[in-house]
């Protein structure tokens, strides 16, 4: 083991960064089970396909980063809207399991078909001109872009909390989570509301993808490989609460840079026996409303 | 004015509405009185279009409501006030109040409905399921008294509620009545309806078996006490 | 008051069973049986035996999916985890430690109930949704243990297993004898699945899938028959899976990945969840599909997704499951 100070903050802090993202996408993944009932296991192809999206602009119609981040998820989310009215409406009379079935289906279908016509490799996107260059914090220089994806993602993340826990709007979702029914019998078209929110919850893991693209590199795996640990997150933090997801995402994005810098060969599997933790010592989760 | 005629529902492939003929005229208070398993739930959902297969007539007002989404019977000016109550835990005592959409004009205001029901306002801030079983049922009333809509449905509004609790919203029963809203009235509870409704329906086993004018109702309390199983 | 109704996701229909069971098949089954059989008999001769073998592995596999997810109601997405670190430990024992071809199976069989039973201790907490989801990320967990640990030998595998004899006489190495004891133990196998099933124990296992809650105000204790099914399943993927090592001679990551588990996955679906013969009809339609798209890469993954889509959506019910239903007969 290795306590190397400077080298624990500065893994930390890019710990942060992919954070950030598990708290993004645990954020719509929950959201989504709340009220659809259906575990999104396309979660994360909608990542990957936001980072694609974001590639696409660039080399078709070379439409830069900013713009990206406006466009990307209005296009995810238009997709998410088709997926949600074509494919999913018609499980939610089943068992909630079928979702995860045919989610994780379109899933293998979405990555199998950017395969084909991308190739296996990760594409590069480039970081925006005007967060190029690094920032001097003593133990690490931080780059303006992954110092620009905390903030953000951070503000991303809050500003959907405020608007589901201290909004009518968010009031209404919340409603429907607890009784779509009852929802509806007071003249709200919950149909509506669900496909709504399927798509807001994609179109904000495409935002996700955008952010990662420079990052991450723009890869089909990307999103298998990311929607396995946000089960987990999601798990740890406990499905329901939109608070417990932000705050576990961030939590163990932080708790991997750590364990990457201490103990390197854990750090792939820290956050998988972290869940292991709770499920034994508090089986629903640090935040989890339901039994 | 409601107008139901020949009404069958089925919940699943058990049959239980048997051709249900009923009419709840504007401005009056009608009652529904059966046991448990009778069929008044499954009336009132039936109404709401909450309930799967159905046939028959159901009209409000010249509109064939069978055909409707229960977001779309809402708009037509009915609210349900279900046994349950179906308060929102996730929301608020004022958020649940506020959440049905007006649907009409005409609707109560917020602040004459917290006039109306005191201890609601007192609790605005704190998690619906939070309030007494009492202080729920008046919340899930005034919920529904601010949308506009004109047709009420409540179910078994005083059911485990202690007396005192029940007189208060008898109480507040008569003051919106004379509002002039229409109130369908689904209760076990004779006494309670028998001073405020104009006519009683009562039902057994998915059947309608007696129509009682409020005049009749006296008269005929042993025949309703045994239907009740009293 | 949920969105959507919980229904179960086996295929239940109910028939008058009659009094001729032989080896304990309804009859509808038993031929079935008998053209298994003779599929197996035959095959060998009009496609190669190797590629009969992978599929007959899969199979089992795939009865073992089933054993808890038709018939005990329990979806794991995990199962790469027993079936690849059986085929390690299997291979690993086998080609360093000087195993026979029945110790080395037995090992593979023990490692997969051990690991079952430390999964599933940790699974069983939760139902449905997050049952899954914690097997999925368990499975994970012991994919990326295996992507660093020495013993599993990274990206090249651990090569160089013996085939062995079996019983000290059979050579292995010649592949048409490997073929009939690979041929005879899946027969044995699904024989064997059909008897559990029937059992008093299997009878337990469908009650707790129609209704938990059921079963246990009959007395059942429900968490430990998951247990057992749950522990069962992982054996029989160990075992499926060591003998998989066998015949290939080689152990990879790609056992103990995710997509060995949605194998499993797709096989059950696609054959017919809760159908005895399921895994078998699955098996050969989903590993044909995959062995005639290979040359194509990613297609094969496109295909998935589709057929998966596919299932979901139309054939719910799978092959079988829907055949089932259509002549009213359990198979």
């Amino acid at each position: 083991m290795d306590f190397n100070m400077n080298l624990i903050l500065g893994q930390m802090v890019l710990g942060l960064v992919n954070g950030v993202f598990y708290a993004i996408l645990s954020l719509g993944l929950s959201v989504i089970f709340g009220l659809l009932g259906v575990i999104n296991f396309a979660h994360g192809v909608f990542f990957m396909l936001g980072a694609f999206a974001a590639y696409m602009l660039g080399e078709l119609f070379g439409i830069g980063y900013w713009p990206a981040l406006l466009l990307v998820p209005l296009i995810i989310g238009a997709l998410g809207l088709v997926v949600e009215v074509t494919l999913i409406r018609s499980l939610y009379k089943l068992d909630h399991l079928y979702g995860l079935l045919l989610t994780m289906g379109l899933a293998f279908a979405i990555e199998g078909l950017i395969r084909i016509t991308f190739g296996p490799q990760g594409l590069p996107y480039n970081i925006p001109d005007s967060l190029r260059g690094a920032i001097n914090l003593g133990f690490m220089f931080l780059p303006y872009y992954r110092a620009w994806v905390v903030v953000a993602g951070i503000i991303l993340c809050v500003t959907v909390w405020l608007v589901i826990e201290r909004t009518p709007l968010g009031a209404k979702l919340r409603a429907a989570t607890d009784n779509p029914q009852m929802v509806q019998a007071f003249g709200i078209n919950v149909p509506v509301m669900l496909t709504l929110t399927y798509a807001a919850g994609v179109a904000l893991a495409g935002i996700g993808g955008v952010m990662a693209a420079p990052i991450m590199s723009v890869d089909p795996a990307m999103g298998t490989n990311i929607v396995i640990v946000v089960f987990a997150v999601v798990v740890i933090g406990g499905m329901g609460s939109i608070f417990g997801s932000i705050l576990t995402g961030l939590a163990l994005g932080l708790l991997e840079g750590f364990t990457k810098a201490v103990f390197a060969e854990a750090s792939s599997t820290v956050i998988f026996v972290v869940m292991v933790i709770v499920l034994i010592a508090r089986p629903r989760g640090l935040f989890g409303k339901m039994a | 004015m409601l107008d139901i005629s020949k009404l069958d529902a089925w919940y699943g492939e058990s049959h239980v509405l048997h051709g249900l003929d009923m009419q709840v005229p504007e401005g009056k208070v009608v009652s529904l009185l059966g046991r448990n398993g009778a069929g008044k739930t499954t009336t009132m959902r039936t109404i709401m279009g909450l309930m799967g297969k159905v046939r028959g007539t159901l009209a409000y007002n010249g509109a064939d409501l069978l055909k409707m989404r229960p977001d779309q019977v809402a708009r037509k000016g009915i609210a349900l006030c279900p046994e349950d109550r179906a308060i929102f835990p996730s929301l608020s005592v004022h958020e649940n109040l506020m959440l049905p959409p007006i649907i009409a004009k005409g609707g109560m205001s917020v602040d004459h409905i917290y006039e109306l029901f005191p201890n609601i306002k007192e609790r605005a801030t704190s998690r619906g399921t939070q309030l007494s079983g009492g202080e729920q049922q008046m919340l899930a009333i005034a919920r529904i008294l601010r949308t506009g809509a004109k047709f009420l449905l409540l179910d078994e509004p005083t059911e485990g509620l202690a007396p005192v609790i029940v007189q208060q919203i008898s109480r507040t029963l008569s003051e919106i009545k004379e509002m002039g809203y229409t109130i369908l009235l689904v209760e076990q509870n004779a006494h309670f309806v028998q001073g405020i409704a104009d006519v009683h329906y009562l039902i057994e086993n998915g059947n309608i078996v007696d129509r009682l004018e409020a005049s009749e109702f006296e008269k005929n309390i042993a025949k309703v006490d045994k239907l009740l199983g009293l | 008051m949920t969105m959507a109704d919980t229904k179960t996701m086996s295929n239940t229909t109910t028939v008058a069973t009659t009094g001729f069971q032989p080896l304990g098949f309804s009859p509808a089954r038993f031929w079935l049986m008998v053209a298994t059989t003779l599929a197996v008999i035959v095959a060998p001769f009009v496609l190669y035996p190797i590629f009969l073998m992978k599929i007959y592995c899969f199979i089992i596999f795939a009865i073992a999916y089933n054993l808890l997810l038709g018939y005990t109601g329990l979806m794991s997405f995990g199962h790469a985890a027993f079936w690849g670190m059986g085929a390690y430990l299997t291979a690993y024992s086998a080609a360093n430690w000087g195993f026979g071809f029945e110790m080395a199976l037995l090992m593979g069989t023990v490692t997969g109930a051990v690991l079952g039973l430390i999964f599933g201790w940790v699974a069983i907490r939760r139902t449905g949704l997050y049952f899954a989801m914690i097997t999925l990320a368990l499975a994970q967990m012991v994919y990326f243990i295996c992507l660093q640990a020495p013993f599993t030998g990274g990206e090249d595998g651990v090569q160089g297993v013996p085939r062995g004899t079996f019983l000290g006489i059979l050579d292995l190495r010649n592949d048409w004898t490997l073929y009939w004891l690979v041929g005879a133990i899946l027969l044995a196998i699904i024989i064997l699945s059909n008897r559990v099933v029937h059992s008093p124990f299997g009878q337990v296992l469908r009650a707790i899938r129609n209704n938990p809650n059921r079963a246990k105000s009959l007395g059942y204790n429900v968490d430990r028959y998951k247990l057992y099914a749950f522990v069962m399943s992982a054996a029989l993927s160990g075992f499926a899976g060591g003998l998989k090592a066998i015949i290939f001679q080689i152990a990879t990551l790609t056992d103990v990945s995710t997509i060995a588990s949605t194998e499993a996955v797709l096989i059950t679906l696609v054959g017919g969840i809760g159908t005895i013969f399921g895994p078998v009809v699955g098996s050969m339609i989903v590993l044909s599909l995959e062995h005639y798209l290979a040359p194509y890469g990613p297609w094969v993954m496109f295909t998935q997704g589709i057929v998966f889509v596919f299932f979901v959506l139309v054939f719910r019910k799978g092959l079988l499951g829907e055949i089932q239903d259509y002549f009213k007969t359990k198979l």
